[in-house]
């Protein structure tokens, strides 16, 4: 039980994107991100050694989740927090409803958060009569379109300034209709103090968590802007909802992971905030939130864990995978559906809505790995991409003409003397239709190459009938 | 002309048994007849044993059965080789990284595999890292832009060798394509099923080629060749492509890929 | 059953263990006990004249400013100065640091206040617990000393750093908080702080001061 997907449509989709022009304005943007990873690469020496350790972290914190959820449990526990567990998206958003109306809530105030948004949190919120608000500035944008993240850390990666400023417009009415917002750097500023009244009269501040540490029962969250932050000191409650494979032993783990978080996803050392934060305030703090409380979600790890797909579980939501897929930098991330786009998207995707829904994901790639080559802990994507295709093509999910296509290939393939044959005859045939130009603008079975390309008209007769031809070289 | 090679002569030839891959059987066998050259060139003694197919297509689209089948027959056809050579670095990937994979379930079958994947290599790279070829004695009047493929790069390690046999290629210059790392939308079957997807990502790479000033593509992969060539000749573009062994075996007769034999004769 | 014995039930299936396994147990509370670290860069590394060094150099790389003062007395001075250089409000919230409580605010007739910010604050100053040199990271701990309010909501934050207190690594900064709070207790929030206030979500354009401070001014005090 989750949000709606369109996943199963994402040839539509893509069509769609593909013939959006303001998309694909905006789309050449998330190239900076792969130089940016690139350059701090470079500088640090140990990164490759560190992508070793925060694999290595991550495997061993699965083989023992169990227990290390113990441990936090117990530890947050201690630390005057509360704990909850939720088996599905509909527990999950069922618990903090519950905990905002507890407090007469009628704000929260939101920090970026993917499993929120898997879960339909604000969604939720709203029709319990809260208002969600983000604040992040991409997503604050993007939840005033009323759209989703089109990618994991830079939500409105699919937006031009003249969208934020049109969103603002819209939505600010008290502000004067005359203000220059032709600079981001008025947008900004107009948001800033936009969210600061809401950050302040909020009741309860909603946060997701980059990892859950062990030792010390406490979320970190990574941000740049800030306002996850002040979404977690100043309202009187702050709930952390995060997915059960958050979890890292010890704060040394976190830091290892941490080192391969930031370059990977925006190239910077570290994000500008990193925050550890573990129970509400102490005697004697002067701010802090009075109520502490941690969602722990499960919907689907669970089962990941035990299946061929539980390295996806690795995943630290970093986002360098999209940033260097040919597919994610063609049609953005809305086309793959759902929540999670790019290659990451696409392994877990299916892994969390079913294969049947989420089956096209795997399917639309050239498996050319770059995504595996700068995954920080390297999560082999492409070799649960084609897992994901034998599962579909045992299940018989494959569309019959491709099946069928295939199974004639395939009857050939195995028949090496057959297939010369054969395929002598066909190539022959082909060079006497295509030798006037060379190539075929048009061939049956081929319209998705021949659309927009031109294909090659074979030589003639096969390399192995010329070489069996020539003579002495018969094997 | 003898190419240099770091051999003994005293020891018999290198038994290479060439994986012509279907592409190149089925719709360029010059590039098989130039990868025959630079390995004789080099000292090789050259078989084609009866084959069909890598399996790739299987393999990728889910159907493992096939793929163990066809791999069973491949590892079978070419046991009497020292190596087997691929002018692809897909192919090349296929049997020297997937093949152990399809039997990793049965240890006979996968060390049967795995010792063939030992033995299996990428053309350009075979000369060059296991051949210490280092020139050949080749001519190509042109400006290329060398198109990296992704198996070729992140499978086989192929970036290098066939820049520094270019190298030697008397009147050829080479110049780099932007985002070179990046795929070309080829992908095997995804081309076909997921054209619109793979337009739209050829169609960046063959702007980039058209935009570095080049006339002449080359790569060591003949899909990604029909997959930049179909979408520059589509789009009007005066772009010669061919496979590098092509030219490095200073056999350029063949019009280029997709054109017609009519056009090339003075 | 509950949602939490369902959860964890799946996992320990998933997993193929009922967890009560001895060894499993083991291995854990060794871990969490022992928080071993695992590959620390040289970057931050060296003797603590060049960790300084590097650590000013990786602060200025992440947009905050740096200036170095002989000793505590000299802060104030140097706080009037950038505000004035800079054209801001001459005033200043700090928390109950004592360190900056002694300090001789009178001279530089900035307008003061004391406590967690109330949201109009145009400038705070901070005490850093520590900072890291591997990335010019300052590392500030809640409490009353230095409200974490003050961290974020005013729009010039200065952070005074005592050079004795510049570490290499992230992993140093956790074990002098281990020894301040005790194995396993942390203080409500430590917040790890690289530069100013940013956001790059409109078309990639990198601006500062997104909800945290526009300016982050760094004042290390002393020798390491």
């Amino acid at each position: 039980m989750t949000v709606p997907s369109t996943s199963s449509r994402f040839k539509a989709n893509v069509s769609q994107a593909l013939a959006d022009e303001r998309l694909q304005g905006a789309l050449p943007h998330a190239r900076n991100f792969a130089g940016a990873r690139a350059a701090a690469v470079a500088r640090l020496p140990e990164f490759e050694a560190l992508r070793d350790s925060a694999r290595a972290i991550k495997d061993h914190t699965l083989a023992h989740l169990d227990l290390y959820l113990e441990a936090f449990e117990r530890k947050a526990t201690e630390a005057g927090g509360q704990v909850h567990y939720a088996r599905d998206a509909a527990e999950a958003t069922a618990t903090i409803v519950d905990l905002c109306k507890a407090r007469g809530a009628r704000t929260v105030v939101k920090g970026k958060s993917m499993i929120s948004e898997e879960i339909g949190l604000n969604a939720a919120l709203e029709r319990a009569g809260i208002a969600a608000v983000e604040t992040d500035l991409g997503e604050y944008a993007i939840q005033l379109r009323d759209e989703r993240p089109s990618h994991i850390i830079a939500p409105a990666i699919h937006l031009t300034r003249k969208d934020f400023e049109a969103e603002f417009r819209r939505a600010h009415r008290d502000l004067p209709a005359d203000r220059d917002l032709s600079r981001p750097e008025q947008l900004l500023g107009e948001a800033r103090a936009v969210l600061r009244d809401k950050f302040l009269s909020a009741e309860v501040g909603v946060t997701g968590a980059n990892f859950l540490v062990a030792e010390t029962g406490a979320s970190i969250i990574v941000t740049n802007e800030g306002n996850g932050d002040l979404a977690q000191v100043l309202p009187k409650v702050h709930v952390v909802v995060a997915s059960i494979e958050k979890l890292v032993p010890t704060l040394n783990d976190a830091a290892q992971i941490l080192r391969v978080l930031a370059r990977s996803a925006t190239g910077q050392d570290m994000a500008v905030y990193t925050t550890i934060a573990v129970g509400p305030r102490r005697p004697g703090d002067p701010d802090g939130p009075e109520e502490w409380h941690v969602v722990l979600v499960d919907n689907g790890r669970s089962a990941m864990l035990g299946s061929p797909f539980k390295d996806m579980l690795r995943c630290i939501r970093c986002g360098a995978c999209m940033n260097h897929c040919p597919v994610y930098l063609a049609v953005g991330g809305h086309a793959y559906g759902w929540i999670y786009p790019g290659p990451m998207g696409a392994v877990l995707t299916p892994a969390l809505l079913g294969v049947a829904e989420g089956g096209q994901l795997p399917n639309a790639s050239t498996l050319c790995g770059r995504c595996e080559a700068v995954c920080p802990t390297r999560i082999p994507l492409p070799r649960m991409m084609r897992q994901w295709r034998e599962r579909e093509f045992a299940r018989r999910l494959t569309p019959a003409p491709a099946r069928f296509a295939l199974g004639l290939w395939a009857f050939f393939a195995k028949r090496p003397a057959l297939y010369r044959l054969s395929s002598d005859l066909a190539t022959r045939l082909l060079h006497l239709v295509g030798r006037a130009r060379g190539r075929f603008s048009w061939l049956p079975f081929a319209r998705g190459w021949t659309r927009s390309r031109d294909l090659a008209a074979p030589q003639g007769a096969t390399f192995q009938s010329r070489w069996r031809a020539k003579s002495g070289r018969v094997k | 002309m003898e190419n240099v090679v770091a051999a003994e002569t005293a020891k018999p030839p290198t038994r290479v048994g060439l994986f012509v891959t279907c592409l190149v059987d089925l719709v360029r066998p010059s590039v098989g007849f130039a990868a025959v050259k630079l390995l004789e060139d080099a000292g090789c003694e050259v078989v084609v044993p009866s084959q069909s197919c890598c399996g790739q297509p299987a393999y990728n689209s889910g159907d493992r059965a096939t793929a163990r089948a066809i791999a069973l027959k491949v590892i079978d056809a070419f046991a009497g080789c020292d190596y087997v050579v691929a002018p692809s670095g897909s192919c090349a990937g296929m049997l020297a990284k997937h093949y152990p994979e399809l039997f990793a379930d049965e240890p006979e079958l996968m060390r049967q595999a795995a010792a063939f994947a030992a033995k299996c290599c990428e053309l350009t790279s075979f000369l060059v890292d296991r051949l210490g070829v280092k020139t050949v004695a080749a001519r190509y009047e042109g400006v290329a832009a060398y198109h990296d493929s992704c198996a070729g790069l992140r499978e086989m390690g192929v970036k290098n060798q066939p820049r520094e046999l270019l190298a030697s290629v008397e009147g050829l210059r080479l110049v780099d394509l932007p985002e070179g790392e990046e795929c070309c939308g080829f992908g095997g079957l995804f081309s076909v099923k997921y054209g619109e997807l793979s337009d739209a990502i050829v169609g960046r790479k063959a702007s980039d080629v058209a935009a570095s000033g080049a006339d002449t593509l080359l790569a060591g992969d003949l899909g990604c060749l029909m997959n930049i060539a179909g979408k520059l000749q589509r789009q009007g573009r005066a772009v010669k492509a061919r496979h590098v062994a092509e030219v490095l075996a200073g056999m350029t007769d063949e019009p280029p890929i997709g054109e017609a034999a009519a056009r090339v004769k003075p | 059953m509950s949602a939490r014995d369902e959860i964890f039930g799946a996992i320990r299936r998933s997993l193929g263990v009922a967890g009560d396994e001895a060894p499993r147990r083991a291995t854990v509370e060794a871990r969490l006990a022992h928080a071993p670290a695992g590959i620390v860069p040289r970057r931050g590394q060296g003797e603590p004249a060049e960790r300084v060094a590097t650590f000013k150099a990786e602060a200025a790389l992440a947009q905050a400013s740096v200036a170095e003062v002989a000793e505590a007395a000299d802060v104030p001075a140097e706080i009037a100065r950038f505000l004035g250089e800079n054209h801001l409000p001459a005033t200043l919230r700090f928390g109950e640091d004592a360190r900056l409580a002694a300090m001789p605010w009178e001279a530089t007739g900035l307008e003061l206040s004391r406590g967690p910010s109330d949201g109009d604050d145009a400038n705070a100053a901070s005490v850093a617990f520590a900072s890291v040199a591997e990335s010019g990271t300052l590392a500030l701990v809640s409490g009353a000393d230095n409200p974490t309010t003050l961290s974020f909501l005013p729009n010039t934050h200065f952070v005074v750093v005592f050079a004795v207190d510049v570490v290499g690594d992230y992993e140093s900064v956790f074990t002098k908080l281990r020894a301040a709070h005790g194995v396993g207790a942390a203080p409500r929030t430590v917040n790890f702080i690289t530069g100013p206030s940013r956001s790059a979500d409109i078309e990639e354009t990198l601006l500062l001061g997104a909800h945290g401070p526009r300016r982050l001014h760094i004042v290390v005090v002393g020798a390491p």
